[in-house]
């Protein structure tokens, strides 16, 4: 993974960022496998994977393929990138030892959605029960942005399709 | 893209496996990995690759794009409506255990459409980035 990065930073050809971005995606996936999250690694491939990639091939088609050189050598973004990663890691030094049963997000609702939601919804997925079910809201919510999203880009390449339509006339 | 033999035959037989894959994932996330984001985007998937394959025009005939608006708004209006069936049925909101007389079998019944209405949704979505960013340049419509 921390080749694929380097050889994404690098490259300046856009066809081959996006396929790296694409084998990235598929590692991170298998990464999530690795740690048990079938659900999310199943995500991870299908969208990060498959549907980015595809959308981005898809604009990379109406623009060159190349990416223009920097005007500056971006020293500020890097200092920036740098010091906001070093905080972050620091600030994973005070989160709880990896898969410590004592930590707090696993005495707290955790037992009850493992133990109790076959028994409440009958469905034995305890991912599917605790997305759909318990945090039904949550998932609405997700659904609705999923939607706004799609209404977004109707509304914004639509109008300037019939903009262009209007000069044609005029 | 349009004289590839090969890729046109290899389509025609891997479409509907992807699209039958999507059901699974769909109607079996009850039981193993999946639901209603992945199996939306598995059918978006196969049907973005019949789009790439045989031409933006023919799979505009086959799924038109007034369907791929009205799946975007009919997703959430599902879930969104299981949420008020189950006010209707004397519940609160998004309160699956009234929606039939066996409390286990109406969370079950409730999960099953949500997830049936996110997969609508995402596939709409997805769907209709791919149409309108394919579309671009190419149709004046």
């Amino acid at each position: 993974m921390a080749a694929a990065v380097v050889a994404l930073a690098r490259s300046r050809n856009l066809f081959a960022v996006i396929v790296l971005g694409g084998i990235y995606s598929f590692l991170m996936a298998t990464v999530l496998v690795a740690l048990d999250a079938v659900d999310v690694a199943m995500t991870e491939a299908s969208v990060g994977a498959g549907m980015s990639t595809v959308l981005l091939l898809a604009a990379l088609y109406l623009c060159k393929g190349e990416e223009a050189k920097p005007v500056r050598k971006p020293w500020l973004s890097l200092a920036a990138a740098t010091m906001v990663g070093g905080v972050l890691v620091y600030g994973t030094l005070g989160l709880p030892a990896f898969s410590d049963p004592d930590s707090p997000i696993h005495v707290h609702v955790a037992p009850r959605y493992l133990n109790d939601a076959l028994k409440e919804t009958g469905v034995p997925n305890v991912v599917t029960a605790v997305l759909a079910s318990y945090r039904g809201y949550d998932t609405l919510g997700e659904t609705t942005v999923v939607f706004t999203a799609g209404a977004g880009v109707i509304a914004l390449l639509r109008r300037r399709r019939r903009d262009a339509r209007k000069e044609d006339v005029s | 893209m349009r004289h590839d033999l090969v890729l046109r035959v290899i389509a025609k037989i891997l479409i509907p496996f992807i699209l039958l894959f999507a059901v699974y994932v769909q109607f079996h996330g009850d039981y193993g990995p999946g639901g209603g984001f992945q199996a939306g985007v598995i059918v978006a998937a196969g049907i973005i690759f019949h789009g790439i394959i045989f031409g933006l025009e023919t799979t505009r005939r086959v799924v038109p794009s007034a369907l791929v608006e009205t799946m975007l708004a009919a997703g959430v209006l599902i879930y969104a409506g299981v949420g008020v069936a189950g006010i209707l049925l004397g519940g609160n909101y998004l309160d699956y255990f009234v929606l039939s007389a066996d409390p286990v079998a109406g969370q079950h019944r409730g999960i099953f459409w949500v997830e049936v209405g996110v997969a609508v949704t995402v596939a709409g979505v997805m769907l209709k980035i791919f149409y309108m960013f394919g579309g671009r340049g190419q149709d004046p419509e």
